[in-house]
């Protein structure tokens, strides 16, 4: 994928975290968990100017209100940006507030529950020895952009029963809504428009082929009306399936193996102890959890305490929610065996993200696979780690050298 | 040691599932994904340590344990 898409315009560097908070300043982006900790212990909500207006919730208490309060907060618009266009490209259920939502979201839970999972499993552990294969006998690899980047995208093209060769068409459309489209509409809307083009073919190919696959539920899928859905609410799940289910999970992955590079105690208990592996994952959940999302105020109320005004989008950083220490203990700490960990990775409230089984599923066997066959590794000096920017957080250079140091 | 019982509140869960993954014996889930307690509720013997963590791993505070 290209980066030659021009940022601009840019936004002037942050000198006051507290009041003036970006979370695309490239200081947030290479290294946020100092600057939360700095925002949480000045508010349980602060609030910057940028972004025509936009609150962040510090603590986990505050993002957990606002992910339950969907009367003053709406889900609308689920990215903070600089503009905020009128919204053409709807994704329900992510973008739906009550009513309309629970009836959306039925539609896509059965295929994502942990016994569907099971089932994409044996493609998953596939996919990734498949990958390793290509890269093991290098005695290196950059593990972003020959692993993780490669996992998600081929197993929700599984599922939706497009070509895995897609793939990389589908991480570049992703890259260009979810970075670049934070600052540059025209690239964002050109993205979701050829997208959106795409599926439209496959389900006008569906049509007259009918298949087993997600596509197809979702076109057999009956609305509250008793309807099929319209193609324009399947194209909209789908944009949905792909955007969320992608770079999320790369970004989930590509963390964990940054963090065993980095932590031996840690890699070496876990290829020691594979059982350990659940409780593993759901502590790099919460250490590294990836997603941001947002909401906008639609109706004036308080906050833990904190007056929030309409007209303001909301960062809903569950990212940030995750290191508050009120909620858990040595938050700044991994530790592999955490034992109670009610993290929120996954979002709060009705929003839980509906793919949080094939997530953790993929992260999991993504981890043990690589493990099994490259037990020792560490990042490679001569390299360098680069992280993602905005609403999705995780390596995108991770550069790997395997065994043990020479 | 004092019997446990335990409840999913619907109107709380949103089908996170790790009670069904940490405590597969006690927890069931229907086809939303959303979680149930198994029959009635009640832990059985050798057990109760599985259903405090799931209570305590419950990210929507959805699950109830009672000592009867």
């Amino acid at each position: 994928m290209s980066d030659a898409v021009s940022y601009l315009p840019k936004h002037p560097p942050v000198t006051d975290w507290v009041n003036d908070f970006d979370h695309t300043d490239p200081r947030w982006t290479d290294d946020p968990f100092p600057i939360w900790d700095e925002l949480r212990a000045a508010s349980p909500i602060v609030h910057t100017e940028r972004y025509l207006g936009c609150y962040m919730p510090t603590t986990y208490e505050a993002v957990r209100a606002i992910a339950n309060d969907t009367e003053h907060f709406s889900s609308r618009r689920v990215i903070v940006r600089d503009v905020r266009p009128e919204q053409t490209a709807k994704a329900p259920p992510i973008t739906s507030d009550p009513p309309e939502h629970k009836p959306a979201k039925q539609l896509l839970l059965p295929p994502f529950t942990p016994d569907a999972m099971k089932k994409l499993e044996p493609r998953v552990r596939a996919i990734c020895n498949e990958l390793i294969d290509a890269f093991i006998a290098d005695g290196k690899c950059d593990a972003a952009a020959r692993y993780t980047k490669h996992i998600p995208v081929r197993a929700i093209a599984h599922m939706l029963g497009i070509p895995e060769k897609d793939g990389d068409q589908f991480i570049q459309w992703i890259h260009q809504i979810l970075e670049l489209g934070i600052k540059n509409q025209e690239t964002l809307v050109k993205a979701a428009e050829e997208m959106d083009s795409y599926f439209a073919g496959h389900i006008e190919h569906r049509k007259t082929h009918p298949s087993d696959d997600l596509i197809s539920t979702l076109m057999n899928a009956k609305g509250k009306d008793g309807k099929p859905l319209d193609d324009a609410h399947v194209r909209g799940s789908l944009r949905l399936l792909l955007i969320a289910g992608i770079d999320t999970t790369w970004s989930a992955i590509g963390a964990a193996l940054w963090h065993l590079a980095r932590t031996p105690t840690d890699r070496e208990r876990l290829v020691k102890e594979p059982a350990l592996m659940p409780l593993a994952v759901e502590e790099l959940l919460r250490a590294y959890s990836p997603v941001t999302m947002a909401r906008e105020v639609m109706k004036e109320t308080t906050i833990s305490g904190c007056p929030v005004r309409a007209g303001n989008m909301v960062l809903l950083s569950f990212p940030a929610a995750n290191r508050d220490p009120a909620m858990f203990p040595d938050a700044e700490k991994v530790v592999i065996d955490r034992k109670e960990n009610r993290h929120a990775a996954f979002g709060l409230g009705i929003h839980r993200c509906v793919g949080s089984n094939l997530a953790r599923m993929e992260m999991t066997v993504a981890l043990e696979e690589w493990l099994k066959r490259i037990p020792d590794f560490r990042l490679d000096p001569a390299g360098k780690v680069t992280w993602s920017e905005g609403t999705v957080r995780g390596p995108r250079q991770l550069p790997m050298l395997f065994g043990t140091t020479a | 040691m004092a019997k446990l019982k335990i409840h999913v509140d619907q109107g709380k869960c949103q089908g996170h599932a790790r009670c069904k993954s940490l405590a597969p014996e006690l927890f069931e889930l229907d086809e939303y994904g959303n979680a149930h307690e198994i029959g009635d509720g009640a832990v059985p013997a050798g057990l109760e340590d599985k259903a405090w963590l799931a209570q305590t791993n419950c990210p929507e505070i959805a699950i109830q344990v009672t000592e009867e």
